[in-house]
Formats: structure tokens, C-alpha cells, sequence
């Protein structure tokens, strides 16, 4: 495959209707395809994960942010550069829990769903799940859960997606060479 | 002053690339030398970082013998590069840096019929890699 040369680091502007037009036919043919929301949702997160794990390597190449040195620090990252440098919002962070393993971001608009209402027959269907696969993969490094508890799909007043640690995952030696 | 060679590694200590330019001396079976130099490089890391009287800020970046210099860049998602080069040449981390973003996660990374994980087959990233590397200032087509 060729590719033009290398246009540099900056990011390249797009269309933001084509973006969430994109997405859209994405999530509908994902429903013709599956009979039921849940397996929508499970294909939506592991697309994303897939999504996440490539973009993490990107993020990095452009952003020169280093390795955080707790959860804090990671939930800044994310919702300062990587959500502004990705989706061009800035979601804010809130609810901490007292053992400071789990946090809320709250996003006022999210651009997945302009245009979209969800019908009736698609009521547990989780529109932006791709989101929260693509937080799981891009943090591979460590174990983390990433789910939606409020959309302004579902009439919430805005989208909340609570992300919880689970564990560090660190570097291991190739099996064998202990 | 010139670039020995090369390598590539992600976290699980796969070795994603390997190049070579100038080198006079094998070590042994390459898949061998690979395991070697990443149980080396595991170690050394960790092995620094206990050992710093201060906090660490980058972490382990180079060391030098009498006759090659090996120079290390990793990033927080445990790739690793790797690359030596002879004692004429100072740090290189913006070099490496670039290996990583502007050929590894440009070619590579964000190509999706490039499988992740292992040994990486595109030529592009093969050829472009080896165009950079020698056109690099401290890259003399005659080992210096």
C-alpha cells in the first residue's frame, strides 16, 4: 500500500458531519446486523478497544506526555489533551471516589450523537459505546472499566461515563526468560 | 561516526524490527540475540530505577563500552527502541522519538492490515526506516 509522504504531526482537519454521519451508519448496520442492543454494545466496545489501543500509540507520538504517575494524573490526561486532541471537547472530571480509584467525565455535548435520537425499540442500546472501548484500550497498560451512566440520549441533561481502575499491568520478561 | 544497528521492541518483548548497517561482529542466533537484549534491557531499566538517588525523570537513556554506544528511548505503552551507534555520537532521543512517532506509529500503528504484536512485514516501514537512519548526520556510508 503507499502512502502520501509524511504530512508531520499536525492534526488534520475533517468534517465534523462526516465524522458523526460516519458513525451513525456504523451503529445502524451494526443493528441490522445483531438482532439485539447488547451485542450491539459488546461489538461497539471491542471495536473500540481495537480502536484504542492503535490510538493510544499516536497519542503518545503527538502529545509528549509521559508515563502519569497515578490516576489523578491519568484522568487529567485523558480528559485535557487526549478528548480535545481527539474529539475536540473538553469533558470535565468529578465524582471521585474516596479510595481515588474512580472518577466520572462528564461531557456537556458529545459529538458522536449530534443529529441522533435513539427510537423506541433500541431503548438499551449504549449509542456511544465505542467510547468506552476505546478509553479500555487505550489504557492497556492497566486493567480499567469504563461505562456510561448517564446520556443525553436517554434524556440524561448531559453524558457521564464513569471510569474505574482495576489493576496495573506491567512488562513482563517473554515467557521463559525468568 | 556511524549507526551498528537497530531494534524494535514492544512490551511483551516481542522484537518488532531489527536493521542493521555496519557491523563486524555476530553475536550468535539473531532470535537468541533478541531475547538477550530485551532481558538486558529489562533488567538494566528496573535496575536503574532502584538504584537512583533521585526521582527518576527519564529513566535509563544510554551506556557506553570503549568501542559502541547504545542508546535507548522507551515510551509509557513499553515500546522500545534501540539503537547503536558509534562513541562519536551524543544523545539521540529526539532521533529515537522520531523512529517512534513519525515511522513506527505513522506506517505501522496506523495501518490497519499491519497486525500489532509481532515482527512488523511492511516494506514501506523497512525502507522508509533505512532512508532515514541514513540520512541522519552522524551516519557515515563507511564505518567510521
Amino acid at each position: 500500500m503507499s502512502r502520501q509522504a509524511n504530512r508531520g504531526t499536525e492534526s488534520k482537519k475533517m468534517s465534523s458531519e462526516l465524522f458523526t454521519l460516519t458513525y451513525g451508519a456504523l451503529v445502524t448496520q451494526l443493528c441490522k446486523d445483531y438482532e439485539n442492543d447488547e451485542d450491539v454494545n459488546k461489538q461497539l466496545d471491542k471495536m473500540g478497544f481495537n480502536i484504542g489501543v492503535r490510538l493510544i500509540e499516536d497519542f503518545l507520538a503527538r502529545s509528549n506526555v509521559g508515563r502519569c504517575h497515578d490516576f489523578r494524573e491519568t484522568a487529567d490526561v485523558i480528559a485535557k489533551v487526549a478528548f480535545k486532541m481527539y474529539l475536540g471537547i473538553t469533558p470535565s472530571i468529578t465524582n471521585w471516589s474516596p479510595a481515588g480509584d474512580e472518577f466520572s467525565l462528564i461531557l456537556e455535548n458529545n459529538p458522536l450523537v449530534d443529529f441522533v435520537e435513539l427510537p423506541d425499540n433500541h431503548s438499551s442500546l449504549i449509542y456511544s459505546n465505542l467510547l468506552c472501548g476505546v478509553l479500555r484500550g487505550a489504557l492497556e497498560m492497566m486493567a480499567v472499566e469504563a461505562k456510561f451512566v448517564q446520556d443525553t440520549l436517554k434524556g440524561d441533561g448531559v453524558t457521564e461515563i464513569r471510569m474505574r481502575f482495576i489493576r496495573r499491568i506491567e512488562d513482563n520478561l517473554p515467557a521463559g526468560e525468568e | 561516526m556511524t549507526v551498528h544497528n537497530l531494534y524494535l521492541f514492544d512490551r511483551n518483548g516481542v522484537c518488532l524490527h531489527y536493521s542493521e548497517w555496519h557491523r563486524k561482529k555476530q553475536a550468535g542466533i539473531p532470535k537468541e540475540e533478541y531475547k538477550l537484549m530485551y532481558g538486558m534491557l529489562f533488567s538494566i531499566r528496573s535496575f536503574v530505577s532502584k538504584m537512583s538517588p533521585l526521582d527518576m525523570k527519564d529513566g535509563f537513556l544510554a551506556f557506553q563500552t570503549s568501542r559502541y554506544k547504545l542508546h535507548y528511548y522507551e515510551t509509557p505503552t513499553g515500546i522500545k527502541v534501540v539503537m547503536n551507534t558509534d562513541l562519536g555520537v551524543g544523545p539521540i532521543r529526539d532521533v529515537l522519538h522520531h523512529i517512534y512517532s513519525a515511522l513506527y506509529v505513522e506506517l505501522v500503528v496506523k495501518n490497519p492490515l499491519c497486525p500489532l504484536g509481532q515482527t512488523v512485514q511492511s516494506e514501506l516501514f523497512r525502507s522508509r526506516l533505512d532512508s532515514y537512519v541514513r540520512s541522519l548526520p552522524f551516519f557515515s556510508a563507511r564505518a567510521g
